[in-house]
């Protein structure tokens, strides 16, 4: 089969750091301090987390310019974000995600050939191809069904964080949004509610600077958008969400603290969108000339990656070893899911209540008749 | 049996299930202390404590996203939106996450939500007091719509609301709140969706009503008995699922049918009826089927007794009907 070429903008996997890349300041004694003991093996976790959401959306980017997935959301430029939280989290956490937090639910254990089956909305799907790819749903892994209105999660979160404290269940309640939801009205109902009620919830907005095309300039006139959340009596903060050390320790800390009962938190990870907002969008048309090739420094698998030259863990050859071993899962996933068939038309009228009802019945009877036959 | 009002039924359902069933809680706004501004929810928080019955801020998308987020947990909210009339904030959660949550995830994520809200009109309410769209919520996929006219039906319905698996929109007819009384059954009485109530048996034309135009659509058909006019009156009580089985063999039978709601003419829910009578049972219409409706504007404060159907206008566009054919 032949290759398209990946879209200008699309992160090649792993190209090694470029020679503008702002390295991880972190040394081993550091990252022993910060990492704790097995300082190691967490490095390992989160550079072949990374790794992995990077060769997935540019896999995934490829088929979609070749016309074999309808749409694709990349992640790229945020993999320090999703795979410091999926490291932070606890299996009995729950996760009300925003578009790019599909790397998390695979990093919780969604099965990979499930999720390309969700990507390519056959029959396996789960969901039974209903929603556009990147909107999974896996109760598996505590990962809630998300819909494509902005910031409406939110609010879900703090609902069931509600059930968590009623019922003594362990976990919290995580929800993940970017910085255009902060404008949304349910990012406010959310941290006020949360507030009032005091209940165990991580707000983690994803800021890559640009809700499409809008920049955060536009979004706000506050400084941060962390300081939105003083006005709701939750304490916010800043982190580096290029820098996964960073980003899976303050997440590490606030879940700590919130499952402790000190009520909910807000985190917002500062990062950079490396593609477009989605395979319809084009950036050239509002990004800043030079903008990119600042974001491009800041990537924060060649950021990473730039540290492990410097202390000598995962050579550039593991590191190759890794990518193709990622590679090769990604591509016999694809290959599995692609040659399934669609859903089998019954589900078109399953699902939407319990049990179904007239008018539902009726036009499941006369459904065949309908579709069936010759015209004219 | 106990004699009570339609919104004491609502107050013995609320109470009753709560008591039943710890996975249940209320929330809303005055709902807690206030007990409700119409007492609804009276006495509910200092039986229950104020963990199960919620005093919310002011925010009616938080109202309905909390509790979408609490029934996702795995409890039975019901929440109470003060007026139909701002239910608007909240259209977002109810329509693209409610009412989907079960479709988009394959039945993985159901999230079961009972929202309970006064609606309608006659109360000297104005605007945003007055109210009737059920139209919008019915013509939602994913959604059910249940609307009492007696304090049976109050306590019956809303049982079945709590205790069903699919989210339920509740209207309760506000004007009638404490003018509608009867006898209604002690314990755990249910009355099933999709049934409607045939509150007179008659011969010569259907009247379809639901919630406070029940009882002038009653009293209509009551007058007209008189003048020899022998009309059947069906309370639909649930427009989500609807009973179309009854509608169809009550104009089969009549060969005749007037519709009463509060709702603007256009696009209402009356449209669908006729449009289901028109598939179903064109060749049993006798006369052009009428709708006695709202009119289509915005609803008015001093002049809402001619904006509403009344017992006149229904009685006169029963005649009418029987007149023509």
């Amino acid at each position: 089969m032949t290759e398209a070429r990946p879209p200008p903008s699309a992160a090649t996997p792993s190209p090694g750091p470029a020679p503008s890349t702002v390295p991880l300041p972190y040394g081993k004694a550091e990252l022993e301090k910060r990492l704790g003991g097995d300082w190691e093996a967490r490095v390992r976790a989160m550079y072949h987390g990374m790794l992995f959401g990077r060769v997935l959306d540019t896999r995934m980017l490829a088929l979609q310019r070749q016309g074999r997935v309808a749409f694709y959301g990349p992640a790229t430029g945020q993999e320090a974000t999703t795979v410091g939280a999926a490291l932070a989290m606890t299996p009995e956490d729950w996760v009300f995600p925003g578009l790019r937090e599909q790397l998390v639910a695979l990093l919780r254990g969604l099965n990979l050939t499930l999720y390309l089956h969700h990507l390519f909305g056959n029959d396996l799907d789960t969901a039974r191809g209903r929603q556009m790819p990147c909107h999974p749903s896996a109760r598996e892994v505590h990962y809630v069904s998300m819909s494509s209105t902005i910031g409406t999660q939110i609010i879900h979160a703090v609902g069931f964080a509600y059930g968590l404290r009623l019922r003594k269940s362990p976990g919290i309640s995580w929800t993940f949004f970017g910085d255009g939801a902060t404008s949304a009205v349910d990012f406010h109902t959310g941290l006020n509610f949360a507030g009032v009620y005091d209940l165990p919830v991580l707000f983690v907005c994803t800021n890559n600077q640009w809700a499409i095309s809008v920049p955060n300039d536009k979004q706000t006139a506050s400084a941060t958008f962390a300081q939105k959340s003083e006005a709701y009596g939750i304490p916010g903060s800043r982190v580096d969400g290029t820098d996964v050390v960073d980003v899976f320790c303050a997440l590490r800390e606030a879940r700590a603290e919130i499952a402790q009962g000190k009520g909910p938190r807000l985190v917002e990870s500062v990062l950079y969108r490396l593609t477009p907002h989605s395979s319809s969008d084009d950036p050239s048309r509002y990004q800043p000339k030079g903008w990119m090739d600042k974001a491009r420094s800041m990537d924060p698998v060649g950021r990473f990656e730039a540290m492990l030259d410097r202390i000598g863990v995962l050579a550039p050859s593991e590191r190759e070893k890794v990518q193709a071993e990622l590679d090769a899962r990604v591509r016999s996933a694809i290959q599995e899911a692609e040659v399934m068939p669609p859903p089998r038309t019954d589900s078109l009228f399953e699902d939407t209540y319990k049990v179904p009802f007239w008018p539902l019945t009726e036009e499941r009877e006369s459904f065949d008749k309908e579709q069936g036959g010759n015209f004219p | 049996m106990t004699d009570m009002t339609l919104i004491q039924g609502v107050n013995r359902a609320l109470h009753q299930a709560m008591k039943a069933d710890p996975d249940v809680l209320c929330l809303g706004e005055d709902i807690g202390v206030n007990g409700g501004v119409f007492r609804a929810t009276e006495g509910l928080q200092k039986e229950f404590g104020e963990a199960r019955v919620l005093d919310t801020p002011l925010n009616e998308s938080g109202i309905v996203g909390m509790a979408v987020g609490m029934a996702l947990y795995g409890l039975k909210p019901v929440a109470e939106i003060q007026f139909l009339d701002f239910i608007y904030p909240a259209f977002d959660q109810i329509v693209s996450e409610l009412a989907k949550f079960r479709y988009r995830s394959g039945g993985q994520f159901p999230a079961h939500v009972v929202l309970r809200t006064p609606y309608g009109g006659g109360i000297r309410g104005g605007l945003y007091h007055s109210q009737s769209t059920e139209q919008l919520f019915a013509s939602t996929p994913g959604l059910k719509v249940v609307i009492p006219s007696t304090p049976a039906d109050a306590k019956g319905l809303l049982l079945t609301a709590i205790f069903d698996e699919d989210p339920v929109l509740f209207l309760e007819p506000k004007r009638i709140y404490r003018t509608a009384t009867g006898e209604v059954p002690d314990g755990d009485h249910r009355v099933p969706f999709g049934k409607a109530r045939v509150v007179r048996e008659g011969s010569d034309v259907s009247v379809f009503a639901y919630g406070a135009m029940v009882p002038l659509a009653f009293q209509a058909c009551q007058v007209l008995e008189k003048t020899g006019i022998h009309a059947e009156l069906l309370d639909l009580r649930s427009l989500v699922p609807l009973d179309v089985e009854a509608v169809v063999r009550s104009v089969e039978k009549t060969g005749r049918a007037v519709i009463v709601h509060e709702a603007p003419k256009f696009c209402g829910f009356g449209a669908e009826l006729a449009a289901i009578l028109a598939e179903k049972a064109l060749y049993s219409l006798k006369a052009p089927i009428v709708r006695v409706t709202g009119y289509d504007t915005p609803f008015p404060y001093s002049l809402e007794n001619l904006y509403l159907p009344s017992v006149d206008r229904i009685g006169r566009a029963i005649q009418r009907t029987v007149a023509a054919g």
